[in-house]
């Protein structure tokens, strides 16, 4: 098990090499640079900034401290919020983001998979078409139109939550909602699937043939096999949440890392638009490896050792 | 000896897109308490539905028990309600599946498999029921049980993962054990063993067994008495020498013809019935069996046999005992096993008139 995980935390550090080298020489193919903008610097100011900066060394210098730096996890300087580095609007921004995310993870698992049960349990009664009809919907709207739609009936017109912005519990509700609407929707739809080829398994007879009552059945034999896809899944869901949550804490007005990520990109703030790609693919890299180590808790038949099979 | 099971005149069907598959059409047949009954046919001719009816394992829909009785210990299963059939199921009938590779749940250990059972039925506290069943696992003969009992089905070979199979089944001492071709997925040494086993649990248990089987070869070894089933019915019904020696449809002769006998060496000889039993959702007038019957003659397109009664316990239904029927010779194969019995009626009596 340690094998494995040191094994895997390798291969993410290679993964990590690559990713800040390809962000690092877009970054620089991009046309415009920081202080390219529309009002005009004069020329001096600009000599000035670029020598602060560094940007004036030749790129492999450059290149070469980036990598040191982000080895001890400092992302320097922010080009735009001044007098801030990277690392401020992570601390900052990420807190908020994280639970944000937290919140959406929660809602789309435990509602998708519910949803995705009684669908699969009731197949082709009026349970299975209104869960999947609501899937669909799901699925089809765009989470910013999910949002607006959240805003103006729960919000607007019934009052039951505030419109925007992040001050109490309360306000987490609809973004949360609206981050988790797609990925729920889409939960739904895959543990029905998966749940119907469970049912049809031979597995299922033999606990019936043992005298085990529906619910007993489902409980102990049909969903943790269902699950499965569901747990695969994970990874690539966590990256949904995180794009998503882009547009949705501009939306809601949240002061997450993913509006600080929206705000950078619109500046041209180089050094911030590296950090938070990094710090994100560190993230999704470690939510992908959580994954795959749940999977092997659930599912006996994947062996965690070092590649070799087991017996 | 009392009746343990007694199928009367069981239907049932499927609706399918391509219409009404009649899977069983009108089976009847009985148990003694402690017996073996072996079920023998050709795939598809209506085996596992028969038996899972039984248990009422039958999806429904697609699945309708359209007649019938089924009387467990004097009670009718096909009235019970599910609740009911809960509390039968794994307690007074244990079934054992086809194959061993999917029939266990991948991701449970196999001891939890076993105290299921034990804990639903017994109403036993985790730890005795553990006990249970490392006890079942020793009994099946899975060596090293304490280690075992916490291995997950992948961790078993097919041989084993039968046993366990049998384990579950016997856990709360049933009083019917159902197996569908449970050794037809092994390797023939396999085979052999879990035979040896059931035989040797039944010593044991006194449990009654209705083994199910497409080869006749294992059948003398195992069973008490035979039915022999085809497309849905039972065509001929006698205790093991009766269908051995004494056999009187041509479908029996046809399946005995084409099973490997130990006392000869004529591969030449065997061969399996020609043709394919018909399509159940338009089950041919007369005898099921006739297109592929060398023996047919035109009554047998026109009009369904009636049962014949050979002795007090041989069963066939053909239109060869009829006593205007002409005398025919079985095939060479059937002939050279063929033995008088003496408790054969002077003539065969007609118990059920044709329809
Ligand atoms: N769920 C089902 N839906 C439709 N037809 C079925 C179903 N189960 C069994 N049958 C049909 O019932 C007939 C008998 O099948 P079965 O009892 O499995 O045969 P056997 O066990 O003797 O090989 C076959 O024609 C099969 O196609
Ligand atoms: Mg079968």
């Amino acid at each position: 098990m340690l094998r494995y995980i040191s094994k895997r935390l390798l291969y993410m550090l290679m993964s990590l090499f690559l990713i800040v080298t390809v962000t690092f020489f877009l970054m620089r193919a991009a046309p415009g640079g920081p202080f390219s903008s529309e009002k005009q610097v004069p020329p001096e100011i600009e000599k000035n900034l670029n020598e602060y900066y560094g940007l004036d060394r030749p790129w492999y210098i450059q290149y070469f401290d980036y990598l040191v730096s982000i080895a001890k996890w400092d992302f320097g300087p922010s080009f735009k919020y001044k007098g801030q580095t990277v690392n401020d609007l992570i601390n900052e921004g990420f807190p908020v983001s994280f639970f944000l995310g937290m919140e959406s993870l929660l809602i789309a698992i435990s509602i998708g998979v519910l949803l995705g049960i009684i669908a699969a349990l009731n197949h082709n009664k009026w349970q299975d078409y209104a869960a999947m009809v609501f899937a669909v919907l799901g699925i089809s709207v765009p989470s910013f139109i999910m949002a607006s739609i959240l805003q103006y009936f729960l919000a607007i017109k019934l009052g039951w939550f505030p419109v925007a912005r992040w001050e109490s519990l309360q306000h987490t509700v609809l973004p949360a909602l609206a981050l988790a609407a797609m990925p729920m929707a889409f939960i739904a739809r895959l543990t029905r699937s998966s749940m119907l080829e469970v049912l049809g398994n031979d597995y299922i007879r033999t606990a019936k043939a043992k005298g085990l009552s529906q619910g007993q059945i489902t409980v102990k034999h049909a969903i943790r096999n269902a699950i499965l896809p569901v747990v695969t899944y994970l990874g690539p869901l966590s990256a949904q949440i995180l794009t998503g949550s882009f547009v949705i804490e501009k939306i809601f007005g949240i002061p997450g890392l993913g509006s600080h990520f929206v705000t950078s990109i619109t500046n041209r703030d180089y050094t911030t638009i590296m950090g938070v790609t990094v710090f994100y693919s560190i993230l999704l890299l470690l939510s992908v490896l959580l994954v795959d180590i749940a999977y092997g808790f659930i599912d006996p038949r994947i062996k965690l050792a070092g590649g070799k099979k087991g017996e | 000896m009392g009746k343990l099971l007694e199928v009367k005149n069981l239907e049932v069907s499927f609706q399918t897109y391509g219409g009404e598959v009649q899977a069983v059409r009108g089976v009847s047949f009985y148990l003694n308490k402690g017996e073996t009954l072996a079920i023998v046919g050709e795939s598809g001719s209506g085996k596992s539905v028969t038996s899972q009816t039984i248990m009422r394992l039958i999806p429904t829909p697609p699945g309708k028990i359209k007649n019938g009785q089924i009387l467990f210990d004097g009670e009718d299963l096909v009235k019970k309600t599910d609740k009911e059939m809960e509390q039968i199921r794994g307690r007074d009938i244990g079934m054992i599946f086809q194959d061993p590779m999917t029939s266990l749940n991948p991701t449970m250990k196999v001891g939890h498999q076993i105290m299921e059972v034990i804990m639903k039925h017994q109403k036993l506290p985790k730890s005795a029921a553990k006990e249970r069943a490392i006890e079942l696992l020793r009994l099946v003969g899975i060596p090293m049980p304490e280690k075992r009992v916490n291995q997950y089905p992948h961790e078993f070979s097919g041989g084993m993962r039968q046993r366990a199979m049998i384990a579950i089944a016997l856990a709360s001492n049933p009083k019917l054990l159902i197996a569908d071709e449970p050794t037809t997925a092994l390797d023939v040494t396999i085979q052999a063993q879990i035979l040896e086993l059931m035989k040797d649990i039944q010593k044991k248990t006194g449990t009654a067994i209705i083994f199910i089987t497409h080869d006749l070869g294992v059948v003398a070894n195992v069973a008490d008495r035979v039915a022999v089933m085809y497309a849905g019915k039972i065509v001929e019904m006698g205790t093991v020498d009766e269908i051995f020696y004494d056999p009187r449809h041509p479908y029996t002769w046809g399946l005995l013809a084409s099973m490997p006998s130990l006392d000869s060496d004529d591969k030449a000889e065997l061969a399996s019935i020609p043709g394919s039993p018909p399509d159940l959702t338009n089950p041919p007038k007369g005898d099921a069996f006739a297109p592929r019957n060398p023996y047919a003659m035109k009554i047998d397109f026109e009009m369904e046999p009636p049962l014949f009664q050979i002795s007090d316990t041989h069963y066939a239904a053909t239109w060869l005992l009829h006593p205007d029927a002409p005398k025919v010779e079985p095939p060479e194969a059937v002939k050279r096993r063929l033995r008088k019995l003496s408790t054969n009626y002077p003539q065969p009596i007609i118990v059920r008139e044709s329809e």
